[in-house]
């Protein structure tokens, strides 16, 4: 592993391209690059630009209406930080949760599992697989994917729309509802809500195995560019359940080394600290974890859907067993590190979370009453959960007047912060080094970093008229290139 | 069953006058009017060219800061989005997108609030707030108009 490219030795004497906003994930970031004047890459970094200071501002209010708070934080996951923060509140208040809870927080987990992949390798990443990195940026959208390619369009919309239901019928609204609560869950599925969702789930699932199938296509089609595509080595970290088996909601942690060896197992998130540390970088809002046992400098690791295919042992429903199976054959019998194996590893967790929704569904506990419990009261609480981009930790402290006096989140795009940014360095250093810079060429910058699907802090409603802007300085500083993408996707210089 | 009228509020409540849409359907929603289904949601995205599907028509309603009048009301024709992202969709181009998945899209048209203030944490204006008022009473109308010739009457663009 290594993390060369990160601070360049001469950065005053480099001109510096700068990437903003970096387009087609969650959030905004920005990508910057210190060239020399042969355009040879010295530095490579991404960076988060905002700064939320959710885990500043919740203190001081009730525990339990954080939440609700924190749902906030992101419009396409809010489900997964609600879940995240009720597991901690769960031990806040003493409780254990329900069976019928349980299996309703499960649902309204695999719902956004399933709309937040959709959504992601339908409308985010499809474009650049589909039409190729440095096609016609025109296209490069799901208005795109529509006009050219309506079939796999719709069935981006069919899986998605399947996953926002299951949220809205879970949690009372499509975006921000309130289904989980500290205890367990504020309403069940009635048989109504039930067979509406089973009439669509045989068809979400032929779809689910559909677009497993066209990765897999994709991928194949061109597997020695995709495997070497801004790819390194690393470890991963994952929850699986006690027998090794993937689990979403719940499990222990599990972190493998670059050669698939174990770091730890089963290990209680409970004291999570004592396995992950984080190292702030003064160039970033966003912190850098590290496994400790692996040192500061090489202990960095990834996690997400690829993280969770390597890392558990298998994938307890049969079709998505069966192609999590088929991955690994492919990729050789073990973990594989190639960067956009994530979206492989993606479609066959999508997969799975179709066919827990079938299973879920035919269990008559979601119709029960029992949904709320609780017990000794705590003063701290930690809940974690394998939200869609990864590893999702909240972590509470109370006081006796029931008020948050420390908040911890390490979000998954955290987790992979280090990670993105390799896969930024080692592209810049294949498709960009000495080269004259072309939108085309940044956008295979992009594509790596949108392998992870990172959630740059999101806001709902941030509306899309956001300019891109591209400049080149000359050694001295002076501005020598500028290109600029207007609202309307026109360029001028 | 699917209601043969769908009317599609959009907008942020927490952005002061962008919360016209919304609200404009939740007062529309204590009329109690069964043969209309309201859906309301922050912005457009392509999958709500599913909830367009099996409608005899639709009614889109959103603030507008463009808008000088206190109110639009017109119909909708297909348009393609040019711009580069698709982050948030305009119903035009949501027509289209109908067209490229789906076919001919329902007869659809667009009240225009006008709105002038968008800011995060706002509370509604106060000429929005009158807008809001007056939109209502148009729509009560048109709501009460089931024929499209007669939808028709009522554009004011």
């Amino acid at each position: 592993m290594s993390s060369e490219l990160e601070t360049a030795s001469n950065p005053e004497n480099l001109k510096r391209v700068v990437i903003e906003p970096v387009t087609r994930v969650e959030g905004h970031g920005k990508v910057t690059l210190l060239l020399d004047e042969n355009n040879r890459v010295h530095q490579a970094r991404f960076h988060i630009v905002e700064f939320r200071g959710f885990e500043k501002f919740v203190q001081g209010r009730p525990f339990w209406e954080v939440p609700v708070m924190v749902q906030r934080l992101c419009g396409i996951c809010p489900v997964s930080h609600n879940l995240a923060a009720c597991k901690a509140m769960d031990m806040i208040i003493g409780a254990k949760i329900t069976p019928a809870a349980d299996k309703l927080r499960r649902l309204m987990h695999m719902g956004q599992i399933l709309q937040s992949h959709a959504l992601h390798f339908f409308h985010l990443s499809s474009p650049d697989l589909l039409f190729g990195f440095d096609s016609d940026i025109g296209k490069r959208n799901i208005a795109g994917i529509a006009e050219s390619y309506p079939d796999i369009a719709r069935q981006g919309v069919a899986l998605r729309k399947f996953g926002q239901e299951i949220i809205r019928l879970t949690t009372g609204k499509r975006v921000h509802g309130t289904g989980a609560i500290p205890g367990g869950v504020n309403k069940n599925l009635s048989l109504e809500e039930r067979d509406y969702l089973l009439k669509e789930i045989d068809q979400v699932i032929a779809l689910s195995q559909s677009a497993v199938e066209l990765i897999k296509t994709i991928y194949s089609a061109r597997t020695d560019f995709h495997n070497k595509f801004g790819s390194y080595r690393s470890s991963f970290m994952s929850l699986v359940r006690e027998n090794g088996a993937m689990d979403l909601y719940h499990g222990g942690l599990r972190a493998k080394d670059e050669f698939n060896q174990t770091i730890f197992d089963h290990i209680d998130y409970n004291h999570y600290w004592d396995y992950i540390h984080e190292e702030v970088k003064s160039w970033s809002y966003m912190k850098f974890p590290f496994i400790p046992s692996q040192g500061r400098k090489e202990g960095w690791y990834r996690v997400g859907p690829l993280a969770r295919i390597n890392n558990c042992d298998f994938i307890p429903t049969p079709l998505a067993e069966k192609e999590r199976k088929a991955f690994q054959e492919f990729c050789g019998g073990s973990a594989t590190q190639a960067t956009l194996a994530y979206h492989w590893a993606r479609m066959i967790e999508m997969l799975y979370a179709a066919e827990v929704i079938k299973e879920l569904l035919d269990d008559d506990d979601l119709q029960s009453d029992d949904l709320l419990s609780s017990g000794e009261r705590q003063l701290r609480g930690v809940g974690v959960i394998e939200a869609p981009r990864g590893t999702l930790i909240h972590h509470y402290r109370i006081n006796e007047d029931e008020q948050i006096v420390r908040a911890n989140l390490i979000v998954a795009t955290t987790h992979n912060n280090q990670a993105m940014n390799e896969a930024v360095r080692r592209v810049a250093l294949q498709y960009l080094d000495g080269q004259q810079i072309s939108e085309g060429l940044l956008n295979h910058i992009e594509v790596a970093i949108r392998a992870f699907d990172p959630c740059l802090s999101c806001a709902t409603h941030a509306i899309g008229k956001m300019p891109l802007e591209v400049e080149l300085f000359d050694t001295g500083g002076a501005l020598i290139q500028r290109l600029i993408k207007d609202s309307n996707g026109r360029y001028r210089d | 069953m699917t209601a043969s009228l769908l009317i599609f509020g959009y907008g942020n409540p927490s952005r002061g006058d962008d919360a016209l849409g919304p609200l404009l359907l939740e007062k529309l929603q204590e009329l109690d009017l069964s043969y209309l289904e309201l859906l309301t949601d922050f912005q457009l995205q392509v999958e709500h060219t599913l909830d367009l599907q099996g409608r005899e028509r639709v009614l889109f309603v959103d603030a507008s800061i463009s808008c000088s009048t206190p109110y639009t009301f017109s119909r909708l024709i297909a348009q393609k989005d040019t711009s580069y992202t698709s982050h948030v969709m305009s119903p035009m181009a949501l027509l289209h997108s109908y067209i490229q998945l789906y076919g001919e899209p329902p007869p659809s048209y667009l009240l225009q609030i006008q709105g002038e203030c968008f800011e995060l944490g706002k509370s509604m204006s106060i000429s929005a707030t009158a807008n809001l008022e007056a939109s209502f009473n148009l729509l009560q109308k048109i709501c009460s108009k089931p024929n499209l010739p007669e939808w028709e009457k009522f554009i004011v663009v």
